[in-house]
């Protein structure tokens, strides 16, 4: 089974503040990790591999720096690291980005499945996986909360809907976005440390890949980004005191017009 | 190099550091100093630049859309689960007028599935022109693949300049293939949508960094312009039950209809029957309510309430609830009308998840808890002697 897992380094949203004098960002210390919902699509691949046998290959685009994330996925079961970096890359939206990671993917090889994240923390837009899958022509199964059963060629998983979920089969190879639920992450072994920080990192440039320059980096994105602002900070409001009976008074005076 | 600072412009007043989320730039020599390195060309300095100091250049432009003048509409992709219309549908189709009126223009719905004819009228009130209707037993429940073939034909066929679909499960999973493969450009999750005086483009505003900035995009050169939008965020408009519409029936060959995944089964789970993301009113609770028995009391409130419960990450890795509750991050994002924190600390990650609601009321016994922050009304004290007094009060004044 060889299964490749897509990942992105992204800000530790919870150090990403505001001054709230400046009202700007706040970046000083702020940690390059995992993005959260990536550590559950390396998680589940590990539990596959050891399953099944095979191997388990993690893939990043991004600045030379996010090296990093592909020897921290090495050190929990992960065996080799892509990394997709050139400047000709900079600047891609989701559109440019799952196209790239999907050329990678082809000069890769072969694979039977695809894991991701259900999202980046950072951008939140849940697009990219699908966009991999379109671009490689392959099925793919969002919001994954389990896998029920896998073989060499067909698997049957559980796909998490706002009302509960989906049981779904679906032929290999397939592109598989995870959530939360699937699993519980490991923590690094002494192991896996090791052979992370020797294990050899293959970098992808435009070079390798030979994309079309007309579908990569700033000139392949669609999308434009014309304005950043910080929202209106919430403040705090009225606090309410007294004894347990007066305080509730209070709030249901104080709200019973929004409930009804 | 595709972005340079003009040296002669820059004054070297800093606005543009300050609003690089990428730490990128720095004032060196009283001028602004691009580290190429962490630049993504993001563009966020562009504008802010008060004396056009700063070029974005798109060295070898994908170009404009040759026949970008051909697409007109405004469309929403008109989400049914079981078939029943979703009621984000009906707040896409409010606001996709507001736009349509503005570009003078029309608004369609896609409806997809099987069985649909009952809500038609009901969605022509609400806002609808036209419906292109899609109709097959085996295209009843969504699957990914058809329906995106659907989607994709029909933007095609009819050149929509906007298409609006709701930010869920589904929506999410559908547009994304469909942007790719007619070459759109997408934006996630949008929160506010407006349209260009002059270019006559859409503005595209939607959170990012777990709500910590928000970010305005275009897509000015590609057609449709197509974004997801987020629940609860757009008002459905009033329904005119005198408005008129056309519905424009179509079928495709059955081998578009064919999908590779098999939809085996779907499951609907008794403990989420009220979901977080559509409820009006949430009471959440964390670690301060000491153990599962305890959501009880959460539980009747929002029971007498009309709400739902919800759960902060820490109250989820206790056990206390099911994932499918929790609020924050790595859960759902939710913006209620209401919401009761109870026992909920605050931190940035259970923040970021609900502070675009309208009302948050937060009981905690600790005075320093950061979610009396954000609160709008806080209490502070102890749960369970606050929580009972409140359900019984509610409980007077609703059954009246």
């Amino acid at each position: 089974m060889n299964i490749i897992v897509c990942i992105k380094q992204v800000p530790e949203t919870t150090e990403v503040r505001i001054n709230p004098e400046t009202n700007t960002l706040i970046r000083e210390g702020v940690k390059a990790i995992i993005n959260p919902f990536d550590m559950y699509a390396i998680e589940e691949s590990v539990r596959l591999k050891e399953k099944l046998g095979g191997k388990v290959t993690v893939l990043t685009m991004g600045p030379p720096q996010a090296e990093a994330a592909l020897r921290e996925a090495i050190s929990l079961g992960a065996d080799d690291g892509f990394l997709v970096c050139d400047r000709a890359f900079a600047g891609s939206d989701t559109w440019a980005t799952s196209y790239t990671l999907a050329g990678a993917i082809k000069k890769i090889g072969v694979f039977d499945i695809i894991l991701c994240g259900k999202q980046a923390s950072d951008g939140d837009t849940a697009q990219v996986g699908p966009g991999i899958s379109t671009h490689l022509n392959i099925p793919q199964v969002t919001y994954v909360k389990k896998i029920e059963e896998v073989s060499a060629n067909i698997m049957k998983v559980e796909r998490m809907m706002e009302e509960g979920f989906e049981v779904i089969e679906t032929p290999l190879p397939v592109l598989l976005t995870v959530v939360k639920e699937i699993n519980e992450p490991r923590l690094p072994s002494l192991k896996g440390m090791m052979k992370a920080k020797s294990a050899k990192i293959t970098l992808l440039t435009q070079k390798e890949l030979n994309l079309d320059p007309q579908k990569i980096g700033l000139c392949g994105s669609p999308t434009q980004v014309v304005k950043i602002f910080t929202p209106p900070q919430r403040t705090g409001g009225v606090m309410l005191k007294g004894e347990p009976g007066e305080v509730a008074a209070q709030l249901v005076d104080l709200i019973k017009n929004e409930v009804n | 190099m595709p972005i340079q600072v003009i040296l002669e412009k820059c004054t070297g007043c800093s606005l543009c550091v300050k609003v690089c989320p990428f730490d990128a730039i720095r004032i060196m020599d009283k001028k602004a100093s691009l580290d190429l390195n962490k630049c993504t060309l993001c563009g966020a300095c562009v504008p802010s630049c008060k004396f056009k100091a700063i070029l974005l250049e798109k060295t070898q432009s994908k170009g404009v859309l040759p026949n970008i003048k051909d697409y007109k509409g405004v469309w929403v992709f008109i989400e049914q689960k079981n078939g029943k219309v979703q009621s984000v549908a009906y707040e896409l189709l409010g606001k996709a007028h507001e736009l349509a009126a503005k570009l003078d223009t029309q608004v369609s719905g896609v409806l997809i599935g099987d069985k649909l004819d009952d809500q038609l009228d009901e969605l022509i009130w609400h806002g609808a022109d036209n419906i292109y209707l899609v109709e097959a037993p085996e295209l009843a429940n969504f699957q990914d693949e058809p329906y995106t073939n659907i989607l994709v034909k029909l933007i095609n066929k009819y050149k929509p300049e906007i298409v609006l679909c709701g930010a869920t499960s589904i929506g999410r999973s559908l547009v994304s293939r469909v942007a790719i493969t007619v070459d759109a450009g997408l934006t996630a999750d949008c929160t506010g949508l407006d349209i260009d005086p002059q270019k006559k483009i859409l503005l595209q505003t939607r959170p990012a960094f777990g709500g910590n900035i928000m970010a305005t995009i275009i897509s000015p050169n590609h057609r449709p312009q197509m974004s997801t939008v987020r629940h609860k965020v757009m008002q459905p408009m009033s329904p005119d039950k005198h408005r008129k519409g056309k519905i424009i029936k179509e079928t495709f060959e059955s081998s578009l209809y064919a999908s590779r995944t098999k939809l085996l089964d779907i499951v609907e789970e008794v403990e989420s029957l009220v979901n977080i993301a559509e409820a009006d009113i949430i009471v959440s609770g964390g670690r301060g309510m000491g153990g599962l028995e305890n959501f009880k009391l959460l539980e009747e409130l929002a029971h007498v309430l009309g709400g739902a419960v919800g759960s902060s990450r820490a109250a989820v890795d206790s056990g206390w609830m099911p994932y499918s509750h929790q609020v924050g991050q790595t859960g759902r994002t939710v913006a209620p009308k209401i919401y009761i924190a109870c026992g909920i600390s605050g931190q940035i990650q259970h923040l970021v998840g609900m502070q675009s609601s309208k009302i948050i009321i937060a009981i905690n016994k600790d005075p320093d808890a950061p979610i009396f922050k954000v609160a709008t009304y806080g209490i502070v004290g102890d749960v369970f002697q606050i929580l009972p007094v409140l359900t019984k009060k509610f409980k007077e004044i609703l059954r009246k």
